[in-house]
């Protein structure tokens, strides 16, 4: 920039990210404002998001335990599932909904400059806002099982949540970007998102894996920050409560910040992306 | 001090057929990218111009000529394709009334976003809450979602946000078209006031009388180009005599 305009400010153009921790209060309003409308005229209102978990922890119950019998080869399989579909359920919301947020905000997009992050970061944080009752649930469910964590498994799945998080964010910029000129986006990540669920160990567990394949599979499978996710979920709330011996992958807490590490990659790509497609959103949303 | 706003060798070009699918983009992308993919316009030529802080100025031209797409430049909504745009301060565009208004939202939920996306933190809308409703003369209706407003009372409320934002710069695109007369008279004076307190108006309007009274100054854009510039009422008998 010369000297005559460095007092100047360039309209449009934004510090990314860095404006949406800025205007904080803002991105507030906004997931306030995601959740007002989501449960518009809806009596029980946010306590469907307590119910909902709830009816799909009794099914893992019921359907694979008695009908299955899963539970011959997984201790305490419903904890087990479930503490990995939760994970699936935060990452596949935050992220199809990032997706959407853009072309679902056109209004808004087309009239006034706001930093466009916003809208993405704030799908994580409303699906962040639908994990809590899930929690809930797995923490009831947890403690019904004699659940006692050290304190390094809480941090496990601390890291894990973030690594979601950050994955999500990331992968909601880039493609959430992409989907104001190609609504074929949408769709493509909701094709992923039936894939997810079976590219980490939710409803299996990783031995069956490095059994079937060879080791160099194993590792990328293994490279997933969802599959890191869901194993320090498993390590956090379900291994405490298994009383016979069972094998979790080696060296959980590193992987997991090799986890952190994918996601953040994964989100200065995404930021990436978006700020050299964000120039064209409002005349093409 | 410089000028509030400065924009040079401003060029915007827009595709006239945006809905191309995948499909259609590879084949193009296959073929060697013959052919452009969809027809351009340029919407704006080659505009230059300055504004100086707490000046008065209306973008004035027939439909179509540019006006609305200069003013979006000016408050980031698009980007230029070439030239720059510089501005000083806060900026408050109001593009179109109630942009950023949510139908399912209380009046009140809404004045707090509308505020918070024009730039106010929370201690300025908290501060300012019982003006912006006094001005919009609709307390009765504060908690109502908007979707059942009237158009009026909708434009009372996004206007009153508006003007409490305190922005350096106000960007003020054809919303005085509603409105009852009390209603607008407040508004310009409200205007004036803005203007007094040495910020920086730029109006687009259709009501040439209007302008030549509150403004100071007057560009007049056609097919995407400055046309006339200089004083608000030579600009006006400009454009009449033009047509």
């Amino acid at each position: 920039m010369t000297t005559s305009t460095d007092t100047y400010a360039v309209p449009g153009v934004g510090a990314g990210l860095l404006d949406v921790y800025r205007r904080r209060y803002l991105l507030k309003l906004i997931v306030r404002k995601e959740l007002r409308v989501r449960y518009r005229g809806s009596v029980l209102g946010l306590a469907w998001s307590y119910v909902k978990p709830l009816v799909q922890y009794v099914v893992l119950f019921f359907a694979l335990g008695i009908v299955l019998r899963v539970g011959d080869q997984i201790p305490n399989y419903a904890l087990y599932m479930f503490s990995g579909v939760i994970v699936i359920n935060f990452f596949s919301e935050a992220f199809s909904n990032a997706t959407r947020s853009i072309v679902s905000n056109a209004a808004l997009v087309k009239k006034i400059y706001l930093p466009r992050e916003l809208f993405p970061v704030a799908s994580v944080w409303v699906a962040a806002v639908h994990f809590l009752p899930q929690l809930v649930v797995l923490l009831a469910a947890a403690l019904l099982s004699g659940w006692k964590p050290d304190f390094m498994q809480l941090i496990g799945a601390v890291l894990g949540f973030v690594i979601v998080a950050v994955t999500a964010t990331g992968l909601g910029l880039l493609a959430g970007a992409i989907n104001v000129f190609f609504r074929d986006a949408e769709n493509i990540v909701d094709m992923l998102m039936m894939i997810v669920t079976w590219t980490s160990p939710v409803l299996y567990d990783w031995t069956m894996i490095r059994r079937l394949a060879p080791p160099w599979v194993l590792f990328i499978y293994q490279l997933n920050p969802i599959t890191v996710a869901v194993e320090l979920f498993h390590w956090a709330f379900w291994y405490p409560t298994v009383d016979r011996p069972v094998e979790l992958p080696p060296h959980l807490m590193w992987t997991g910040l090799i986890g952190l590490g994918m996601a953040a990659l994964f989100l200065i790509i995404g930021q990436l992306v978006f700020r050299r497609l964000e120039g064209h959103f409002a005349q093409e949303v | 001090m410089g000028a509030a706003i400065i924009v040079k060798g401003l060029k915007k070009t827009f595709n006239l057929r945006h809905s191309h699918s995948l499909k259609e983009t590879l084949v193009w992308l296959v073929k060697g990218r013959k052919s452009d993919l969809s027809k351009k316009f340029d919407a704006l030529h080659d505009v230059s111009f300055e504004i100086q802080p707490g000046e008065t100025v209306a973008l004035l031209g027939f439909n179509g000529s540019g006006k609305s797409t200069l003013l979006k430049l000016i408050s980031g909504v698009i980007l230029p394709d070439q030239g720059t745009v510089r501005t000083k301060g806060r900026v408050a565009g109001l593009i179109e009334v109630g942009a950023g208004f949510h139908p399912d939202l209380s009046g009140r939920e809404n004045v707090f976003l509308n505020a918070a996306i024009l730039g106010m933190t929370e201690q300025e809308i908290n501060d300012k809450f019982d003006e912006i409703v006094a001005f919009s003369e609709i307390e009765q209706f504060i908690d109502t979602e908007v979707k059942f407003y009237s158009s009026g009372m909708f434009l009372r409320l996004a206007f009153a946000v508006a003007v409490h934002t305190q922005p350096d710069i106000f960007l003020v695109d054809e919303i005085l078209a509603v409105g009852d007369e009390p209603f607008q008279k407040k508004c310009l004076a409200k205007i004036k006031q803005l203007s007094d307190e040495g910020r920086t108006l730029v109006v687009v309007s259709h009501d040439l009388d209007m302008i030549a009274r509150i403004c100071d100054r007057g560009v007049v854009l056609a097919s995407g180009t400055v046309q006339f510039e200089g004083p608000a009422d030579q600009a006006v008998a400009w454009l009449r005599d033009s047509n």
